[in-house]
């Protein structure tokens, strides 16, 4: 098993409430790696460790083959690891394909000076970020959307439009923050459906969910948190049996019901 | 997905409604410009300082309206620009355009000393920060009497002009500034639809989302207040040019006060937004002369209406069909 992330005692404390505590586990390069857990139990905070947005109080994180603790955001994308957030992050006034323009801004380079002169090799790159844009679109099914602002898409395809955007940027780790979030049935199924593809595709997918449904159709290991402590690893069968899961979810209710 | 599928013909439909619309911001401008050249005399000579400003707004609006940062200071660069160009042509006796180009690189370069440390901070403490350099600036020009002439400022500088050729007329002035003016426009049109400017719009909108996508958001704020600030010290240098004099009132905080108005009447972040609220904000006082006492009561009143019935400017009232459109 190649690791393409690995988390190793990774703590964070804010004053006395330990957010993350002592949480180890590894992240194969092929396929998708769920982490879940109730309310509170240290999901996001662990997303923003990952992502450099935040610094941990100890441990370490491993990149590929760097550790990549001290880094922040933008180094990281720059890196190959992208997330997406909780409350979906669009820029609302730019229009739906703009929005994707703008993931590919680390693999372009015109700058100011070219943006006013145009030169041919500047339009050429903008034909080229122009075509993927739209390859992405189509992929999230908002060709039709192109042209209008991002803030009239429902809340649905706004998730999908930050998920392509951050595929943009071509990742080679996507963390994605309860993708599921506020989609209905329909969207959740389109979604699942992408995740698996972006998997197959060789990025190696990282997400946090509350959907049930949507854990146990696109992932392939679960990690389970519960007040900021690793309770249980595995796969999506062997998690939803393991006590101490059931145990953090009332008796299982959570996870009897999918 | 419930979207209402908008047809081509629906959509070309849209088109026609809103492109119409869309240019009125220009229209009215190229009217006021085209009168006041016909005209001539003192109308010229308040749209020409109009076409000044647009130039100094186009700056702004990269900076707050694309960038949505926020700067008091934008005065301190039109200072240094307008007085570095006032110093060199007459103390020095340098042509105009170099003394004008080395008026915008040295308000640059402080812009690139200042920014570096306090585009790091945020919100209310840039503010203040860039207010502070546009007080620190008025002083300057204050005290250092040796170079500057104090209070009494500096007259006698030349006009506009390429070597022994140079702009007297108000009519030829009101033309190559607005050649100027609209180069200015053109050139924030471009910077907003590519790639550097899309990342201005994305830190603007989400410095998370922007970083998360790997936006050197500091860097590239930067950029955009020295853009900015390039814009500033080219408005100040032709300020001082075409006046002819130059005194630390010149550039003082009505400036800010001024340049804000504009932008937020002319539409922030739009394009014809500098453009259309220069020229108008520029204009309302003369149209406004014949209430006489009541001049700034009209103007106040306006300019509230304006902010009310068009909160994103003038410029985004006319796209508004455009932009709320029929999906939703």
């Amino acid at each position: 098993m190649i690791t393409r992330l690995s988390i190793n005692n990774l703590t964070k404390r804010f004053g006395g409430l330990v957010a993350v505590g002592e949480v180890s586990f590894d992240v194969p390069v092929d396929g998708v790696t769920a982490v879940i857990g109730p309310n509170g139990a240290g999901k996001t905070t662990l997303f923003s460790l990952i992502s450099g947005f935040l610094p941990p109080t100890e441990g370490t994180i491993r990149f590929e083959d760097d550790n990549i603790v001290g880094l922040t955001p933008d180094k990281l994308a720059a890196r190959g690891l992208v997330r997406t957030f909780q409350l979906v992050q669009l820029f609302p006034e730019m229009s739906v394909l703009d929005n994707v323009k703008v993931g590919q801004h680390l693999h372009t380079s015109s700058g100011l000076l070219a943006a006013v002169l145009r030169p041919r090799a500047t339009r050429a790159e903008e034909a080229q970020v122009e075509a993927k844009a739209r390859e992405l679109l189509d992929l999230a099914r908002l060709s039709h959307l192109a042209d209008r602002p991002a803030k009239i898409l429902s809340y649905g395809q706004q998730r999908l439009l930050e998920l392509v955007r951050a595929l943009a940027a071509q990742p080679r780790l996507i963390l994605l923050d309860e993708p599921a979030a506020g989609l209905d049935a329909n969207e959740s199924k389109h979604l699942a459906a992408m995740i698996r593809q972006i998997a197959a595709s060789g990025v190696t997918v990282l997400l946090i969910e509350h959907d049930m449904s949507l854990v146990m159709s696109v992932a392939d290991r679960v990690i389970v948190l519960d007040f900021g402590r690793k309770i249980a690893e595995g796969t999506p069968a062997e998690v939803r049996a393991h006590p101490a899961v059931l145990e953090a979810y009332l008796g299982g209710v959570e996870i009897a019901d999918v | 997905m419930t979207l209402p599928n908008t047809t081509s013909t629906e959509r070309a439909g849209l088109l026609l409604r809103a492109w119409p619309l869309q240019l009125l911001p220009w229209a009215v401008s190229a009217a006021i410009v085209g009168y006041a050249f016909i005209v001539g005399g003192y109308v010229a000579t308040v749209i020409a300082f109009a076409l000044v400003y647009v130039v100094f707004v186009t700056g702004l609006n990269l900076f707050m309206g694309f960038a949505n940062q926020v700067s008091f200071g934008q005065n301190a660069f039109a200072g240094l620009g307008g007085y570095a160009s006032a110093i060199l042509t007459t103390t020095y006796n340098w042509p105009v355009l170099p003394a004008m180009i080395a008026g915008i690189v040295l308000a640059v370069v402080i812009a690139l000393i200042i920014g570096y440390p306090t585009l790091r901070l945020k919100g209310h403490y840039l503010a203040m920060a860039t207010l502070a350099i546009g007080l620190i600036t008025y002083e300057i020009a204050v005290e250092w009497q040796s170079m500057t002439q104090g209070y009494l400022g500096i007259s006698g500088i030349p006009p506009l002009g390429i070597g022994s050729y140079e702009i007297i007329s108000d009519r030829g002035q009101l033309a190559i500034l607005s050649i100027v003016a609209l180069l200015a426009v053109f050139i924030a049109a471009r910077i907003k639809s590519s790639r550097m400017g899309r990342a201005f719009l994305a830190l603007g909108a989400s410095e998370n989302a922007a970083l998360a996508l790997g936006i050197n958001v500091s860097r590239t704020k930067l950029i955009a207040f020295l853009t900015a600030a390039a814009f500033a010290a080219l408005a100040g240098a032709l300020f001082v040019h075409v006046v002819g004099y130059v005194s630390p009132e010149v550039f003082g905080l009505h400036m800010v006060i001024l340049g804000f108005t504009m932008l937020y009447v002319g539409g922030i972040g739009s394009i014809a937004g500098p453009l259309i609220g220069a020229l108008l904000i520029s204009l309302l006082p003369e149209v406004l002369r014949g209430f006489k006492d009541y001049q700034d009561l009209f103007y106040g009143t306006a300019l509230i209406l304006l902010l009310i019935y068009a909160p994103r400017g003038l410029a985004a009232f006319f796209e508004r069909r455009e932009r709320t459109g029929s999906a939703s």
